[in-house]
């Protein structure tokens, strides 16, 4: 059964898809950093999901979410509207391209993005596995 | 939605006299000392004097695979002199350097291990706008957004970019390519060859830069030869560097892939030049895509008039085209044939692994090899082995 994106299920299946990701952890080996997912709501859905991940060398230490973005302080930030994230999640649009023409936010130091691209791409390919549905 | 992005291109004979039309005040040249040494910043200078563009500063400390170090000279320089125009005048390094000189000039928020594709605005052309003067037929790093810095401390090619840093002007003018020694056209002709046909089938490619990257293959396969074997052949001169920018053009709008990946690893490890090393991989990168491009690389083949019989695949086709190509030119096919000793390759491949796994344009590679798959293809590739996993 599938699984409701934005509540704590969902994210401990996520950290499990990461932690079980041998693609993740070489793309990842070097990534140090925590980082919130952030679902902006629109017209057709009422919701603000902020996912919560703890990224430590190719590891998921932690995923909760979260109510309030001033509960944490994470190193990064990726947000994208529902219709994005959507697309995203169903593998109808490549995260990199999402992030490069701007469609997906993404808000953090830089230099070690571009210093590992693939870590960004790969998290969001293993997110994206997690059987999940949009909350109604 | 995907964009394409390209500068106003200036092309052919006598390109480099719309120079002389700038309007602005003053320039800094961006160049290294050969392009000096050959006359060509005279000629660059030349051009803008007619256009009463003051060129007292000429930065041309630009080393192949350009640091950061540099580039933060270079800026700090500028940030002294204050010009209007940036103008590169080389190669793709030079002109790397060049983008991001400018905008850590401009944006000093902005250090260049910082350029990325995702925070767009910055504004550069306002204060100050950026001419490419290609004397390599090579990078198309006047027409592409692309920078690829080297980190010296980590030893590692930095993968860098913005649609932002794009030069405002690219002059692709044959005589300025007309002194390059037969081993760097050679080499920089493999940069060509394998942008093409990497854009041509990365998992960016489009249909606008389609077309681009099949015209710049073509124009390899017919120029190449004679661009190297003859550098007077002024024809084959302004084709490949025509087909350089073209395939800037291509590639730049649609990424690179895997081959780019191995070979930014082994040219930071061993100093092998950039165009040599994606060259030397790129079939290795073929076979090992395989399958998922059979109509793609069946596409290119048909392009360079290689026939793939009926039940027959297109990769052995293609690469045996390929690696005609290249040994024609003298270009090594194999690590080992490079000139890398077997114990400093089995010394470093820890570093090409973490070097090549950890390399920007995977991001765009159909089929991305995990840690042991990439040692392989490192192993296969020392010895001329064909991909066979
Ligand atoms: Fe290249």
């Amino acid at each position: 059964m599938s699984l409701v994106i934005g509540t704590q299920e969902w994210a401990d299946a996520a950290m499990q898809e990461l932690n079980s990701s041998q693609i993740y952890k070489e793309a990842a080996k070097n990534w140090e950093g925590d980082m919130y997912v952030i679902i902006e709501p629109d017209a057709t859905f009422k919701h603000r999901i902020i996912g919560y991940f703890d990224l430590w060398h190719g590891d998921c230490r932690s995923a909760s979410v979260v109510k309030d973005e001033s509960e944490k302080s994470p190193q990064y930030t990726i947000s994208g509207s529902y219709p994005i994230m959507k697309q995203l999640l169903e593998k109808k649009l490549d995260p990199v391209k999402a992030m490069i023409t701007g469609k997906l936010k993404v808000k953090g130091n830089m230099g070690q993005i571009m210093r590992m691209p693939r870590a960004a791409l790969e998290f969001t390919n293993c997110v994206s596995k997690v059987d999940a549905v949009f909350p109604e | 939605m995907w964009y394409f992005v390209c500068p106003e291109v200036v092309f052919g004979e006598d390109a480099l006299s719309r120079l002389a039309e700038l309007p602005g005040k003053s320039a800094f040249i961006v160049t290294d000392k050969n392009m000096v040494k050959l006359g060509l910043v005279d000629r660059v200078k030349e051009q803008l004097a007619q256009a009463e563009i003051v060129t007292d500063h000429v930065f041309d400390e630009v080393e192949p695979d350009p640091s950061l170090e540099t580039v933060r000279k270079g800026s700090a320089m500028m940030r002294r002199s204050e010009p209007d125009w940036v103008v590169a005048v080389g190669g793709g390094s030079v002109m790397d350097a060049a983008k991001a000189m400018r905008v850590e000039y401009v944006r000093p928020d902005m250090p260049a291990e910082e350029i990325n594709p995702f925070s767009l605005g910055l504004d550069l052309g306002s204060r100050c706008k950026l001419v490419c003067v290609s004397t390599t037929s090579g990078t198309g790093a006047e027409a592409t957004w692309a920078i690829v810095l080297t980190d010296t401390q980590t030893e590692t090619k930095l993968g860098l970019g913005s649609r932002d840093v794009l030069a405002d002007i690219a002059i692709v003018d044959p005589a300025l390519a007309a002194s390059m020694p037969p081993q760097v056209t050679a080499d920089t002709g493999m940069d060509v060859l394998t942008h093409g046909v990497e854009g041509f089938t990365s998992t960016f490619k489009n249909d606008i830069s389609d077309g681009l990257c099949i015209r710049a293959i073509q124009l390899v396969f017919q120029y190449l030869p004679r661009a190297v074997a003859n550098g007077d052949d002024m024809e084959a001169r302004e084709k490949m560097h025509n087909a350089a920018c073209i395939a800037g053009l291509g590639f730049g709008n649609s990424m690179a892939a895997l081959a780019h990946s191995l070979g930014h690893a082994l040219g930071t490890v061993f100093h092998i030049p950039h165009g040599r090393a994606v060259g030397l991989f790129l079939p290795y990168a073929i076979e090992f895509i395989g399958e998922g491009r059979e109509e793609l690389w069946a596409e290119i083949a048909y392009a360079i008039k290689q026939e793939v019989p009926d039940g027959s695949k297109a990769v052995p086709v293609l690469n045996r085209a390929l690696r005609g190509l290249a040994g024609s030119i003298k270009q090594p096919l194999s690590i080992a044939e490079a000139g890398v000793p077997a114990d400093q390759f089995d010394r470093a491949m820890s570093k090409l692994i973490d070097n090549a796994v950890a390399d920007s344009q995977l991001v765009s590679t159909l089929r991305v090899p995990g840690e042991a798959e990439t040692e392989k293809l490192f192993r296969y590739a020392y010895e001329g082995k064909s991909i066979d996993f």
